[in-house]
């Protein structure tokens, strides 16, 4: 399957896309879906395309691919295994336009999420089939997954951006979301998440992109993830305002709870909080994710109990969700930000970073080197590993140590860890879910 | 870290790691921890080792054991390709290797065989999505007893350990 030569792939905007859905009063939801096999890829873009909510598509790579090791696809295909994604690199492009044709177009956008500090294999396959949108970033597609030193992600992340960014024209802005808001998936404060989310955007438009997206993924506490959502836009509005930006919420990224029920409350949480929190955009997580690679059917049943809980939240805008608000006892959490220790912590660590060169990158590099990135438990021989961190007796993620940082840390709260003790903070979020009554019942507040 | 052999050892050593395509850590984080508390001396060797660094560690901390963790859903294919190349290295051949987590792509559907396939390949033991961790805890206790005795080693068993993560 081909296009005729003289008509180029779709390319799409899809900061454009988002912008529109938000504008009608909608939420955009996506899937983190991904198959070896384009035929059963193509029938999950179909589902995903067909459901009566806003949504953009998803493919996501497989392992093998985000490290380069396109042997091991070859050997995997050859032997009948299934992979944990989509091997963009390895296919014909045509087999992936095969996938998209007739699906993509300016009502249904397609990103493609990957996990890789060397994308420019990737960014190629997905350009030549007319696929503009990805995510990623020099530290957060770095540090979470792998050992190539941050130095070398950095030169790879520009070129990747330089080359995305060369692909604009009429009908065609290219993409990117930073996934800096989600790092290592948990016990992460959001105040580094949100730093490194912004500090990502301003790489990627200090190389030529004009169209971003800044990630966030949900914590332990509503209401810490509301001032970081707060943080998060004001941050965008002050060192972004020359780009299109939208704000991407991640439903819980760390260890997610094993019971069906425990993965809805946790779902219809995240739901709750973009609706709270005026995001554009929600990537959404299964029943299944405790498990296994979720299925088509796992994807669509989530997506679309998000978007009807949207619904629903619009018509409750203040209620806490099914797992409560968390504590309400700093009051206000609006744009003014005068009490959002978050937005604090943030602007701090980026005037940090910002400070140590006039090269984004540059100053990410030295960043990490100097410690003043220092992420918790993170094991990349770049990580300074001197930061820690606890959730307090309210839910909130806090530091106990805080290395080079210029936030300040709780020492009470410093002790050796032993397995169990980490295991339950792991557990933390899934535990409460569990516990938490459903929200149709005992915490619906009517509003 | 231990890097001089010579030195006589107080604790059996256990060689931690992932296999080359996945990119998961809390798993490994935890594992430490959990190994140090059995009384371990732990190199954790963590995400994305090529089967070349991990033979390459393995020959020079000759661990008493060898614990491969891995989640992503390429465990059974990394891990067969890793432990034949294990086994084919002399001074590892005679290493006890273990894998574990979550090794297939579709929960625990196929686990059954997978075991069967790794255990054939070389590893002496397979947890596949042990939440319950007793059967490794016994293997480990199994190999810590055996090397203690064999060498007259004094394991520092009343000596509260934290590993610490490492760089
Ligand atoms: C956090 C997380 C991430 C983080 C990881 C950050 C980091 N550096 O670690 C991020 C977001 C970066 C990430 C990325 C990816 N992830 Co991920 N991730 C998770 C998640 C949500 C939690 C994992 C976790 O932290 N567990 C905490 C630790 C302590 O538990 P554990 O890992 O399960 O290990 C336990 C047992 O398995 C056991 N165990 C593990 N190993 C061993 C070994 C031995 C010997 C023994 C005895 C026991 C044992 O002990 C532990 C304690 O019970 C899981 C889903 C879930 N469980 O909720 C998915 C999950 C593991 N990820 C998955 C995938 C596929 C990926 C990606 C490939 C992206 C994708 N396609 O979706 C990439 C990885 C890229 C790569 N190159 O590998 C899949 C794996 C699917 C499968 N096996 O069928 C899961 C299950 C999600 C899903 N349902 O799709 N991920």
């Amino acid at each position: 399957m081909s296009t005729p030569n003289d008509m180029p792939p779709f390319g799409g905007d899809f900061g454009a896309f988002v912008r529109r859905a938000h504008a009608q009063g909608r939420l955009v939801v996506q899937p983190r879906m991904g198959f070896g096999d384009p035929a059963l890829m193509r029938e999950g873009l179909a589902a995903v395309a067909r459901l009566p909510a806003a949504t953009a598509g998803t493919i996501t790579l497989d392992s093998y691919t985000r490290v380069g090791d396109y042997r091991a696809i070859e050997a995997a295909l050859a032997n009948g295994e299934r992979l944990n994604g989509y091997p963009i690199v390895s296919l014909h492009p045509d087999v992936t336009l095969g996938v998209t044709l007739g699906l993509a177009g300016p009502d249904f956008q397609i990103q493609v999420r990957h996990g890789s500090p060397d994308p420019l294999d990737i960014v190629r396959a997905m350009s030549r089939v007319g696929l503009y949108a990805t995510e990623g970033g020099p530290l957060s597609y770095c540090l979470p997954y792998g050992r190539l030193p941050v130095r070398r992600a950095v030169d790879n992340w520009r070129r990747c951006c330089e080359e995305l960014a060369a692909l604009r024209r009429p009908g065609a802005e290219p993409h990117l979301e930073t996934f800096g808001g989600c790092l290592l998936g948990q016990l992460c404060p959001p105040s580094l998440l949100v730093a490194v989310s912004v500090l990502e955007a301003l790489f990627f438009r200090r190389h030529g992109l004009r169209s971003v997206s800044l990630s966030y993924a949900q914590q332990t506490n509503h209401q810490q993830d509301l001032q970081a959502l707060a943080a998060l836009r004001t941050l965008a509005r002050r060192h972004l305002s020359d780009v299109d930006w939208h704000v991407v919420l991640y439903t819980y990224m760390g260890l997610f709870p094993a019971t069906r029920s425990g993965a809805m409350r946790l779902a219809e949480q995240s739901v709750r909080l973009a609706a709270q929190g005026g995001v554009e955009r929600l990537i959404v997580k299964t029943a299944a994710e405790a498990h296994r690679i979720p299925t088509i059917a796992d994807n669509t049943q989530a997506l679309r109990a998000a978007a009807d809980w949207f619904d629903e939240a619009g018509r409750f805008a203040d209620g806490p969700g099914p797992m409560g608000g968390g504590d309400h006892s700093d009051g206000d959490d609006g744009d003014d930000g005068s009490d959002n220790e978050v937005l604090h912590e943030a602007c701090a660590l980026i005037e940090a970073v910002l400070e140590l060169s006039d090269d984004v990158g540059r100053a990410l590099v030295e960043a990490m080197r100097g410690g003043l990135l220092d992420v918790p438990y993170c094991l990349h021989p770049d990580n300074a590993g001197n930061s820690r961190s606890f959730i307090d007796a309210r839910g909130r993620l806090a530091w106990s140590r805080a290395g080079a940082m210029p936030v300040r840390p709780q020492p009470d709260h410093d002790s050796p860890m032993s397995s169990a003790q980490l295991l339950a903070a792991l557990s933390y979020v899934a535990d409460r879910s569990a516990a938490a009554s459903p929200y149709s019942t005992a915490s619906r507040r009517e509003g | 870290m231990i890097t001089d052999n010579s030195y006589p050892r107080r604790n059996p050593t256990a060689l931690l790691s992932s296999v080359s395509s996945d990119s998961h850590t809390w798993n490994l984080v935890y594992l430490e921890l959990v190994l140090a508390e059995a009384g371990y001396d732990v190199h954790n060797l963590g995400p994305c080792v090529p089967d070349e660094l991990l033979i390459e560690n393995g020959r020079r901390y000759r661990p008493d054991l060898i614990v491969i963790s891995s989640v992503n859903g390429h465990g059974a294919s990394d891990g067969t390709r890793l432990i034949q190349r294990i086994r084919a290295d002399a001074a590892l051949a005679g290493t006890p290797v273990v894998i574990g987590g979550k090794l297939g792509t579709d929960g625990t559907a196929g686990a059954v065989e997978r075991e069967r396939l790794l255990l054939s390949a070389g590893f002496a033991a397979v947890f596949e999505d042990a939440t319950d961790l007793s059967p490794f805890l016994a293997f480990a206790a199994g190999v810590h007893r055996a090397v203690s005795t064999a060498t007259g080693r004094i394991p520092d068993e009343h000596t509260e350990r934290y590993a610490t993560v490492r760089r």
